[in-house]
């Protein structure tokens, strides 16, 4: 490694290796310069203005209050920061709720789809059509959608089905009908993830089970699921991280004063753009990055999940 | 098999159930849809007949002429393509230096490289909208559609990297070492003997890319005003009085921006298949 003592047998590969390195920086420089400054640095600055009062318009004019957006009582004992309002943690409720129940369904009717499209059966070709229709669709498009089937005087659902509910009016029964949104959107994407597993795994291990007389019952509990474990958890931990930082449906199926009370990402816009509280609108997104850098953290120790 | 001459009763049930099975995952699939399109065909007064009826209601292209009669859907559609087209494109030319080298090259830090890229993907975009909203209103690109073109490359940049290194390791390295003996560069290289190979890589890489810009909200949303893109535009779209909810514009505004999308999505499936599981499963 050191420059100074000439290498006693200079051989041409390692010169075309270093050559060969400092390529590759090169290469590499444009993407890293752009993720520095579309990622990097506009972390640092979120984690900065966690740390002051600041107002949107005039971040210039900050104050620095340490760690007082996160948690600040006054001598009056009114709580200011964002770990001491009810609506935070209602929002942090509802976005794990809402993870966990959408990415669960969507996992198993996910493979429900992928099972059956991966049988051979008349029609096959168009229901794997079908299923990419879901997800081409834009979610802005999508939650329109079901907005306009749940509402109470047009609705296929809000007023055939519910006769005349609206379904989106409180918080709590918004929820469950978001996630069926969610559901419906997305069971199309964890569907062709499964499918593409199951169509890597090898037939001559099912063939042998057949002939061991096993029942399609047991070939599923005891050779596909575990075969497919590493890619069904693959795409359970991108599912969850997206429904973690949803925002999107909440926004245009409540508007953004409900969405802040439906999801995280929902509740730290409200505070950082609608309410202009450029610090405390930031310590919420500090917030909301360090509980989904903990859940990766989680989900790649406990499941040993690998990307290489 | 044999179960067809053994219990052909209950063979014949079980088949009944599979296809019952098959039509529920179809009508699921694309009944919420098929719904949409057809009230995108119905005039406003139809929307309030009973399902059959409005089934049945007269076919009529109002909602269609309206919604590309408004100015804002007209914008929205012009901004939407020029943004999405625009990080595509910077993502693809700097993305494919990026995954050559990963792909090809052999040196120290690649793999906390490969490791940062990936972080990036994953991390939510509300942990960057105060600091990138600051740095867009420092360089005024508040409401111009460049702002929103370098804000969606948080996105756009660790896809096509993550994807396009995966195209680039299973390319077979003689040809690259071919041009490398000519005393290629590798730039070259890159353009003249890897591009022209990777092409159908990058056209995958470049559809999921767009797809995802197109749709992208939280961003449009909070760094344009008047410059809308179309997910925006459709997210609010009012109509000419503000007290009632046109659905039917909306939904023929929804059914615009899906269409293309759709109509990529079938000409493209293999390839896009192939594309999500380079980026997601084979990680």
């Amino acid at each position: 490694m050191t420059v100074n003592t000439p290498p006693a047998r200079p051989t041409k590969t390692r010169g075309i290796e270093a050559a060969r390195a400092q390529q590759a920086i090169w290469l590499l420089l444009p993407t890293l310069i752009a993720i520095a400054l579309v990622a990097g640095y506009p972390l640092y600055r979120t984690i900065y203005f966690s740390l002051f009062e600041a107002n949107l318009t005039t971040p210039d004019q900050r104050t620095f209050i340490g760690m007082g957006n996160f948690w600040f009582t006054t001598e009056d004992g009114v709580a200011l920061g964002f770990l001491q309002d009810p609506k935070w943690w209602g929002a942090v409720k509802n976005t794990l709720l809402f993870t966990v129940v959408s990415v669960t369904l969507e996992t198993i009717f996910g493979m429900i789809i992928a099972l059956v499209v991966n049988s051979t059966f008349k029609g096959r070709g168009i229901l794997r059509t079908a299923m990419l229709v879901p997800w081409a669709i834009p979610t802005v498009v999508s939650a329109q959608m079901w907005s306009y089937l749940y509402n109470d005087t047009f609705g296929l659902i809000g007023r055939g089905l519910l006769g005349g509910q609206a379904l989106l009016a409180n918080t709590d029964s918004a929820i469950w009908a978001l996630i069926a949104v969610d559901v419906w959107k997305t069971t199309s994407f964890m569907a062709l993830l499964i499918l593409a597993g199951l169509q890597s795994l090898p037939s001559d291990m099912y063939e042998a089970a057949d002939m061991d007389g096993a029942s399609k019952w047991t070939q599923f509990w005891r050779l596909t699921l575990p075969l497919l474990r590493p890619a069904l958890l693959v795409a359970l931990v991108f599912r969850s991280l997206d429904a973690l930082r949803v925002f999107d449906i909440m926004s245009v199926m409540l508007g953004n004063v409900n969405a802040a009370a439906t999801s995280m990402t929902g509740y730290a816009r409200q505070a950082l753009i609608d309410n202009s509280l450029l610090g405390y609108g930031s310590a919420v997104s500090v917030a909301i990055f360090v509980i989904i850098m903990v859940i990766v953290v989680i989900y790649v120790t406990a499941f040993r999940v690998k990307f290489d | 098999m044999n179960l067809k001459t053994k219990n052909p009763a209950l063979y014949y049930l079980q088949r009944a159930a599979f296809y019952l099975l098959v039509l529920v995952i179809a009508f699921y699939l694309l009944a919420p849809f098929f719904w949409a399109v057809l009230t995108s065909l119905r005039s406003p007064g139809d929307l309030f007949l009973q399902p059959a009826q409005f089934i049945a209601a007269e076919t009529t292209f109002q909602n269609y002429t309206q919604v590309f009669a408004n100015p804002n859907f007209q914008r929205g559609l012009l901004y939407s393509l020029i943004v999405a087209v625009g990080s595509v494109l910077i993502s693809l030319l700097i993305g494919s230096f990026a995954a050559y080298a990963l792909g090809r090259f052999r040196f120290k830090g690649k793999q906390i490289i490969m490791y940062v890229i990936l972080a990036v993907s994953v991390f939510p975009q509300i942990a960057v909208l105060s600091g990138l909203y600051t740095l867009i209103s420092a360089l005024g690109l508040y409401n111009n559609p460049v702002g929103l073109i370098l804000t969606y490359l948080i996105f756009t940049i660790p896809f096509t990297v993550w994807v396009l290194t995966s195209f680039v390791r299973d390319i077979p390295g003689e040809l690259e070492e071919a041009a490398l003996v000519d005393g290629a560069s590798p730039l070259q290289t890159l353009f003249l003997v890897l591009f022209p190979v990777m092409m159908p890589a990058l056209v995958t890489t470049g559809l999921l890319a767009f797809i995802n810009a197109w749709n992208e909200y939280l961003f449009a949303l909070t760094f344009t005003s008047t410059n809308r893109t179309v997910p925006v535009v459709i997210a609010n779209y009012s109509g000419a009085t503000q007290f009632d909810q046109p659905w039917g514009q909306i939904m023929a505004a929804s059914i615009v921006v899906t269409i293309p999308l759709i109509i990529l999505v079938l000409v493209f499936q293999r390839n896009i298949v192939s594309g999500l599981t380079a980026g997601a499963v084979k990680g």
